[in-house]
């Protein structure tokens, strides 16, 4: 559906997108996450044609947005990090401008901007002026403009911020229920929001495209890496000797005694074995007791700060 | 681009602008009318077209400074640019929407000549010709002001802009008249303007050879010709400064001469204007 390839793009001599390539294929939704200045609007400010790269393409729906703009942004229903509405004007005058502007015929145009108003929750809003709207509102309002005349693909970027918590559980199931049928892709700095609603992700830090995935195989990657902390009934020494009878699968990462004869313990797990029964065993047989065992998940934020973190600190670019 | 247009009309009369710019037009005619044609009884309503193209000095301004300059601070640009409608659509909706308005008082004052005919001799073909002027004169002056408002994100910058352009052009005639037309003065005039031309160059490229390039290409012609036929030269300056005095374009119609030239003049400066604001508007998005 979306394929951007190499796409760089310098404001001056500050590299705000590093060629950067990925693939939207259709009927799913991407979430595209990253740090704050990390790339994410600018990227998606190139793809819908509101700004031009430095380098590279994008091709939407086998249209490329720079050498055939009008025919690729009829495929795309774009909201911008911040609505883009015109304050002096109401609801119902505004969607129907935009309808009017992506050339949906007037036959149908009452009943687009009503079907869109009612899915965004505005239609008891359509007489105000936005100026008057509040923020939940506006942001409502400028996600009905991007569904109007209903596009392949709908861009968001950071749709849900300024939202209380009831209507961000509302925008959700509209995303949701708009990737059934269409390509969603949309920006945030949160992983929790993203990965409740995606079936994509793409991570992106300091411009470059750090991770692809599927949210569960991102996971899997991070389970990979569990860490263990338990506190036994045995001094340092004695709980250092049972563990490295255990050989290469885990790894004492810090040792502490905590009086009485206690040790605590951070064990790295190295393998994707769980050796949890292994542990209870080997210190079991050498009676040593264990007295609580914790196995931490890392989570799919981890994995997030692990990827984009390294990177962010190497360049400490934090530029738009 | 006639959502644009649409929606862009529409805004002028959902807000005061709209109301303002005609009321404004037309209480300058009425006065001019009431004073010229009235009170001392003049029979043509030339002159009050005449007296009256100054009032765009400040109608022209207040008109066009928020064209582009608002949808860039509210970000609805962001809008314009991901709608599927081309950038020349966008910058002719708008600037049809205002020539529209501009339109309507004209339209009123259309009628005077005929009021004014009912109580004496009145040359029409004079009044309408000037009408006609009056008319491309503002479309000419509102793709200006439409253009300064596209370069700038502050609506005030725009209007400031656009004021001094306009008044440089209002008196350039008188400018021009101050400047010698030797051949050495108008040699080192045009010699000055081809080093800002060049010093633009070098803010827009940054590279000092271009603009370096820019210096000689001009410089060389204005030497060789200075040298060769002065009597060319001499004067060049004072015509180039005087073909850019926009305003006294419209004389020729005041004085019952319909002068084609005129009518294209203003047609170029509209078109040149509107040509850009397109490009100033697609840089934007390089930037």
């Amino acid at each position: 559906m979306i394929e951007v390839q190499n796409l760089t793009k310098v404001y001056g001599n500050h590299i705000a997108v590093d060629h950067v390539s990925f693939t939207i294929d259709s009927g799913k939704i991407y979430g595209f996450l990253g740090p704050n200045g990390a790339g994410k609007s600018t990227t998606m400010n190139i793809i819908t044609g509101c700004l031009a790269a430095t380098e590279g393409t994008v091709t939407v729906d086998g249209h490329d947005i720079f050498e055939d703009p009008i025919l690729a942004k009829k495929n795309i229903g774009y909201l911008p990090e911040m609505p883009p509405l015109y304050q002096d004007m109401t609801v119902i005058d505004y969607l129907r401008f935009v309808a009017e502007a992506k050339g949906v015929p007037a036959k149908t145009l009452d009943g687009e901007v009503a079907r869109v108003m009612a899915k965004t929750g505005v239609t008891e809003m359509r007489l105000r002026l936005i100026k008057n709207l509040s923020k939940g509102y506006r942001q409502r309002t400028g996600l009905a403009q991007a569904i109007l005349g209903d596009p392949k693909v709908i861009i968001l970027d950071e749709p849900t911020v300024g939202l209380d918590p009831q209507q961000l559980i509302e925008i959700r199931d509209l995303i949701r229920e708009l990737g059934h049928d269409r390509t969603v892709m949309l920006s945030s700095h949160i992983m929790q929001e993203i990965s409740a609603v995606c079936d994509m992700l793409i991570i992106i830090a300091n411009g470059k495209l750090v991770a692809e995935d599927t949210p569960e195989n991102l996971e899997q990657h991070a389970e990979s890496e569990q860490t263990l902390r338990l506190v036994v009934h045995a001094d340092e020494e004695q709980a250092q000797a049972i563990i490295a009878t255990m050989g290469d699968m885990v790894a004492i990462r810090s040792a502490k005694s905590v009086g009485e004869g206690e040790t605590e313990l951070e064990l790295g797990v190295l393998s994707d074995a769980d050796v949890r029964e292994k542990l209870f065993y080997a210190f079991a047989d050498e009676k040593h007791a264990i007295l609580s065992m914790v196995r931490e998940k890392q989570s799919l934020e981890d994995v997030f700060l692990s990827l984009t973190g390294s990177d962010a600190t190497g360049k400490g670019g934090n530029g738009k | 681009m006639i959502a644009i247009f649409k929606r862009e009309l529409k805004s002028y009369f959902t807000g005061m602008m709209g109301y303002v710019f005609i009321a404004f037009v037309l209480l300058f005619i009425g006065i001019y009318t009431t004073a010229l044609n009235l009170k001392y009884a003049y029979p043509g309503f030339e002159y009050v077209i005449k007296s009256c193209s100054f009032m765009f000095l400040i109608a022209v301004p207040v008109l066009t400074m928020r064209v582009f300059a608002e949808e860039r601070k509210q970000n609805t640009d962001q809008l314009l640019y991901s709608l599927p409608i081309s950038v020349i659509d966008m910058v002719m909706g708008k600037y049809l929407a205002m020539v529209v308005l501009l339109a309507i008082p004209t339209a009123v004052v259309s009628f005077y000549p005929l009021l004014i005919g009912s109580f004496g001799a009145v040359s029409y073909s004079t009044a309408y010709s000037s009408i006609i002027a009056f008319f491309l004169l503002g479309c000419a002056l509102i793709a200006i002001g439409m253009f300064m408002s596209s370069i700038t994100e502050n609506q005030i910058i725009a209007a400031v802009m656009c004021l001094g352009t306009l008044i440089l052009c209002f008196l350039m005639t008188a400018l021009s008249n101050l400047m010698t037309s030797t051949a050495l003065a108008s040699t080192l005039s045009l010699m000055i303007v081809a080093l800002l031309l060049s010093l633009i160059v070098r803010l827009m490229t940054k590279s000092w050879s271009a603009a370096g390039l820019t210096a000689v290409i001009t410089f060389v012609p204005l030497v060789l010709l200075y040298l060769i036929s002065p009597t060319t030269i001499a004067g060049a300056f004072t015509k180039a400064l005087a073909a850019l005095a926009v305003f006294d374009r419209m004389n020729s119609f005041t004085s019952g001469i319909f002068d084609l030239t005129g009518l294209v003049y203003f047609v170029s400066v509209a078109a040149l204007f509107c040509f850009f604001t397109v490009q100033a508007v697609e840089k934007r998005r390089w930037s």
